[in-house]
């Protein structure tokens, strides 16, 4: 593994964290945006530019923007609210960066052998072809996944804001 | 035809929520029932649609596939049924039933999909939509229910996934048959062990099995009623069972390992699952904890691995979908009534509610294994295989067990049917016809099942053809 992959690896490990840890819900969606970055570069060094292209528009860019409209319709903490939460949630997280630690030093210098020979990647012409082709039932499935998601945010914000609540 | 089963569901939701509104809403229910009832003729007579040379999905039907599209047909309805009674609010309503067609595709999707990755696609649509369902009222109980689901729910996606992306790199693919000629050949033992773990965990916490049951009895129990009913009765079923069953005897090799995890996990279900269902003094909650134990019957069953031992396990699914959904619409009745669930604080319903505590002792005497009913004689089938196989503590453990839930549902129904009514129910009477229809439909198959059971295990006992092995 290249110096520039175990740098990418880290940065996303410490962009994670910091999502997950970060007391704004703002710097939060940033992190998770910095993440999928992250993991667009290493698919991209991994030759696989199509699932680069898929994580970078649609989770770094798509999902990072439907975060920002949700939190710019919710009401934002009180200051004195943010500080109480602030160290009540640092407490709660703080094995996180222990344990990634951990793990990635057992990594790092665990040799694991795992002899798979990884089958051949296909040249795929066209992958909207690709996908009609073999993956159509996923296809339904992510319209559907949507559609879900259009009623989750009617029912938990929509009417939320209806009653004023 | 069958493709229908996905598509229809999430067309019908576009059409409800395009314009004239109004009109569609006032449609929404008879169009719900229409489909449903579709479903269970479509399982019973199915006929060519001619989409197939358009929509060219990878799906399989045979007969436990049919059994569990009948299950998720009659309970769907029975959940619509309760739902145009209990939910008051239109909007709420409305959007109930459009999430309901999204939860029928989502678990017919399970059901006839023969690939891992759109097993795990079905799986979370199913998944999305029940988390949706449990907050509609969003209550602060039902908020937190869903989150602790959620976040569960998510921690088995990980676990899934991370499987997926183990065998994908065995086989080369994501079809069943692909990655089950994969394992037969391939050496690397070990990785395929840890894949095929990693999935079962993954399916244990869908299916809320102990010890990865900690977001049931909080779901079930803050859901609204209709959406217990939905739940209890085939959500957990499909997502967790079912997935099982076809991934174990489909996918991975049904060697000793696995054997032995399913039937040691399914007795812990059994027994503490009935021991904490002993304690409850709410009613939702000692069903649920009731669910968990039954669904170990199932899960013991499939662990045993004999022909017969599965034939109980898929008979014990089918029966508890029809009298654990009679429960819970039971239940619902109750609370509706009585404005509560503790049933401490109730006595002598049958008096009030003569249909509701009667098809109650029905469904209470089938899930405790009391002959002719439905559930005697999955029981039996899953206790008889287990002493014929040798694994007869497993046989002794899911005999105790049977005798606590009678307990328990012993002590259900003195608590809540038996007894004088008290004062504050002097008013109290049965909920109507939409809460009555399901209720007899549901006691009627129990009471035909366990009649003709016979003539079903007939036509169901050749196990090749029903699990398509």
């Amino acid at each position: 593994m290249a110096v520039i992959d175990e740098l990418i690896l880290l940065m996303l490990a410490a962009s994670a964290l910091w999502t997950v840890m970060t007391r704004s819900l703002l710097r939060s969606a940033i992190g998770l945006a910095l993440t999928s970055a992250m993991l667009a570069i290493l698919m991209f060094r991994l030759n696989n530019p199509f699932a680069a292209v898929f994580e970078l528009s649609v989770c770094a860019g798509l999902i990072s923007a439907l975060f920002f409209c949700i939190i710019t319709i919710t009401e934002p903490l009180t200051p004195e609210k943010v500080r109480e939460e602030a160290g009540a949630r640092f407490g709660r997280f703080l094995y996180l960066p222990v344990i990634v630690l951990i793990v990635g030093l057992v990594l790092r210098f665990l040799t694991v052998k795992v002899d798979v020979k990884i089958p051949a990647l296909e040249e795929i012409a066209d992958v909207r072809y690709y996908l009609w082709a073999y993956r159509q039932l996923d296809l339904i499935g992510q319209i559907i996944i949507l559609l879900c998601g259009v009623f989750g945010i009617v029912i938990l914000l929509k009417e939320l804001r209806k009653k004023g609540g | 035809m069958f493709s229908l089963l996905i598509l229809l569901p999430a067309l019908s939701v576009m059409i409800l929520n395009l314009p004239f509104g109004r009109l569609m809403r006032k449609t929404a229910f008879y169009l719900c029932l229409a489909l449903f009832a579709a479903q269970i003729l479509l399982v019973l007579l199915p006929v060519s649609s001619g989409l197939e040379p358009i929509f060219q999905f990878n799906l399989m039907v045979d007969d436990l596939s049919r059994v569990v599209l009948f299950c998720i047909g009659i309970v769907l309805s029975s959940a619509l049924f309760v739902g145009e009674h209990i939910i008051r609010d239109d909007d709420q309503r409305f959007n109930f039933q459009n999430l309901l067609l999204i939860a029928l595709a989502g678990m017919n999707g399970i059901v006839m999909v023969k690939d891992v990755f759109s097993l795990y696609v079905f799986l979370e649509i199913t998944a999305v939509a029940s988390f949706v369902l449990i907050s509609l009222y969003r209550d602060r109980d039902a908020l937190e229910a869903a989150f602790k689901y959620f976040i569960l729910s998510a921690i088995a996606t990980v676990l899934m996934l991370s499987s997926i992306a183990i065998l994908l790199l065995v086989s080369g693919d994501t079809g069943f048959s692909a990655i089950n000629a994969a394992i037969m050949t391939s050496q690397h033992s070990r990785l395929i062990m840890m894949a095929m773990g990693l999935f079962i965990c993954g399916l244990f916490i869908k299916g809320g099995l102990m010890p990865f049951h900690g977001w049931l009895p909080d779901a079930y129990s803050a859901a609204p009623a209709p959406v217990s009913i939905l739940l209890a009765g085939i959500v957990t079923k499909t997502v967790g069972i079912y997935a099982l069953i076809r991934i174990v005897t489909l996918v991975f090799v049904f060697n000793d390992p696995i054997k032995y995890l399913l039937m040691f996990v399914g007795a812990v279900s059994i027994v503490l699952g009935a021991l904490a269902a002993l304690g409850q003094s709410d009613f939702k909650r000692m069903l649920a904890y009731s669910s968990i134990s039954q669904v170990g019957y199932i899960i013991i069953g499939l662990g045993c691995g004999t022909p017969l031992a599965i034939f109980g396990a898929i008979f014990h699914l089918l029966n508890h979908a029809i009298f654990k959904t009679l429960l819970f619409v039971n239940s619902a009745a109750v609370e509706l009534e009585t404005g509560s669930r503790d049933m401490d604080k109730m006595s002598g319903l049958a008096e009030k509610m003569p249909l509701t505590g009667i098809t109650s002792v029905l469904a209470v005497l089938s899930t405790a294994g009391i002959p002719p009913l439905s559930g005697s004689w999955s029981k039996l089938i899953i206790i008889l295989a287990l002493w014929m196989a040798g694994y007869r503590a497993y046989a002794v453990i899911a005999v105790t067990a049977s005798v606590i839930t009678l307990a328990y549902f012993l002590s259900l129904q003195r608590r809540v049917f038996w007894g004088k009514p008290g004062k504050e129910f002097s008013n109290i009477k049965e909920p109507g016809f939409m809460m009555a229809f399901p209720a007899i439909v549901l006691a009627f198959i129990i009471v035909a099942v366990g009649i003709l059971f016979p003539y079903l295990a007939h036509e169901f006992m050749n196990i090749k053809e029903l699990i398509g092995g």
